[in-house]
């Protein structure tokens, strides 16, 4: 593998950028930390969906299910396991979870798989729920020592990764293959490609990147129950925040990260009772106006000035 | 005598209570361009698709070189080397004409990847009359050279044999033209190729031997001026009045 002069080049500004996020601690006060863990938790959760729903076009919302169950890894594992190891294992059950639902599902196409994903967070949250109840306990103390800070590059350290495999992806054959089964999946199928294995690979990238992201948010909320861990506004978030930026290219959903986390912190100061609402209208917005996201507008901009530039 | 590489025994599609197609019973010889023509819904393309994977099989062998396929996955009889295009051309919409073959290339028969599938796409895109315009999105391009690069994607993969599902129609008297040259030379290379047709120019030039089906079943088995002289054939195409 040959790298270009302009991956060269992406590649160090991503590095600088990183860089200087990691800073941020350093830099601000505690109200606008708080506002960074946020987004780098979205920039994660938004980059790791689009790696599959992307190319494949399949509309995941399962994104609670895996944040919940990594947050409850956490929750249950400080008492018997170093915090260190607690990180990986959430991952590896949640890529374990994300086969079996592809596996179950995959074949599914279209609504069929949406609605399905949105269930399984409900599924597992009521399992928990009854765990509970079946055991007499209610909610999970996870007392730790570990900072919003620690939180913050810890989250910044996933963001990395998940960049970085994502960049991996896309020059891969695997990534070549998402790319044509959501262009069309017959033609796909007919050109040699098992479609049900690479859409299953890559279904457990968001699945164990989730499951990670909640096993180091659940420091961050001391306690936790079913009803805050699988809550499925979190999966619906990611889904618009993904397309707000537009998935198109790796650096898309952070593009719509930013703007929409401080864009909801606003609106869930000036109207806590509405937040459901308006976050359905701002669904509706995006894919009637920004079909292809900020990247699209990006991108039709830079053309527009390439074919002006040309003249 | 040639090598057998595709052969289909007492092959049947039931679509509920409707036989599509009844005991199909073929054999293509390497090297050979094979017809399988009839009248519209008599099962050509139901046969390519039973050939290709689309469908499964309801009973019946179909072997690649003597190795059975029957129930084989659609991406599994890909890679073992038996290409196609579809009745209703299909290109991968988002992609470049370049990225559309590779993917022939990079999945198919030989599997390649990077410069060499690279290599690969830009050959058969010059086989097929579209060198040089790699960089071109699918949608820019008139009806025959979408065509053309699903052509080029099935070539892209290697394949032992390549079905052509009505490849020529819809193409203007010029169009048509060229594209029995371009077929014409795929043949003069030697590839084994199975044409869904009803261009009948197309089908006396260009096959050495024919399968007619009528209903779903196999009615005549021959070279195009045998089959065409037959009055089974005649009467399936024309009705019993005009035979």
């Amino acid at each position: 593998m040959s790298l270009t002069a302009t991956d060269w080049r992406n590649l160090s500004l991503s590095a600088l950028a990183l860089l200087a996020a990691a800073c941020l601690p350093w830099v601000v006060g505690n109200y606008h930390l708080t506002i960074g863990v946020t987004i780098a938790m979205y920039a994660v959760l938004a980059t790791s969906w689009a790696l599959f729903s992307g190319p494949t076009h399949y509309i995941s919302l399962a994104t609670a299910a895996f944040f919940g169950v990594g947050a409850y890894v956490t929750g249950i594992g400080l008492q018997h396991l170093p915090y260190w190891v607690l990180l990986p294992l959430a991952g590896l059950i949640g890529a374990v979870m994300a086969a079996l639902v592809g596996l179950a599902t995959l074949r599914l196409s279209g609504v069929y798989f949406v609605i399905f994903t949105l269930g399984l967070a409900e599924f597992v949250r009521q399992i928990i729920t009854w765990g509970q109840n079946v055991s007499g306990t209610k909610g999970l103390y996870v007392l730790t020592s570990i900072t919003e800070r620690d939180i913050y590059w810890q989250l910044l350290g996933l963001a990395a990764l998940v960049w970085a495999l994502g960049w991996l992806i896309g020059r891969s054959r695997l990534g070549f293959a998402l790319r044509i089964i959501g262009d069309d999946e017959t033609v796909a199928k007919h050109s040699g490609i098992n479609t049900a294995r690479a859409k299953i690979l890559l279904f457990m990238v968001p699945g164990a990147v989730a499951a990670i992201t909640g096993a180091v948010l659940a420091p961050r909320y001391v306690y936790i129950e079913p009803a805050l861990a699988f809550t499925p506004m979190l999966s619906f978030q990611v889904v618009i925040m993904a397309l707000l930026g537009g998935t198109g290219r790796l650096w898309g959903p952070l593009v719509g990260v930013i703007p929409f986390t401080f864009l909801w912190e606003a609106i869930s100061i000036s109207f806590p009772n509405q937040t459901t609402l308006l976050l359905g209208v701002a669904f509706l917005l995006i894919v009637y106006f920004l079909p292809r996201g900020f990247v699209g507008l990006i991108e039709d901009a830079r053309r527009r000035m390439g074919s002006e530039g040309a003249r | 005598m040639t090598e057998v590489v595709l052969s289909l025994r007492g092959v049947t599609k039931r679509f509920g209570g409707l036989v599509a197609v009844n005991g199909m019973d073929f054999d293509v010889a390497e090297h050979q361009v094979m017809g399988l023509i009839g009248p519209n819904g008599s099962g050509k393309s139901t046969t390519l698709n039973l050939i290709s994977g689309a469908f499964p099989v309801s009973a019946g062998r179909i072997s690649l070189r003597g190795t059975p396929i029957t129930h084989l996955p659609a991406q599994d009889i890909a890679r073992r080397g038996i290409s196609r295009t579809f009745q209703l051309v299909r290109l991968l919409p988002s992609m470049t004409v370049q990225d559309n073959v590779m993917a022939g290339a990079v999945f198919g028969h030989r599997r390649r990847w990077g410069h060499e599938a690279e290599g690969i796409a830009q050959t058969m895109l010059e086989k097929v009359g579209l060198g040089g315009r790699g960089h071109l999105r699918v949608g820019q391009l008139t009806y025959i050279d979408t065509k053309r690069v699903e052509l080029a994607r099935a070539l892209a993969g290697e394949p032992r044999v390549l079905l052509l599902d009505e490849w020529l129609a819809g193409l203007n008297p010029t169009e048509l033209e060229t594209g029995i040259n371009l077929i014409r030379a795929l043949r003069d290379e030697g590839r084994t190729i199975i044409l869904v047709e009803h261009v009948m120019d197309a089908i006396r030039s260009l096959c050495d031997t024919c399968v007619v089906m009528a209903a779903g079943s196999k009615i005549a088995e021959g070279t195009p001026d045998q089959v065409l002289s037959d009055p089974a054939v005649i009467r399936a195409y024309l009705g019993d009045d005009d035979a």
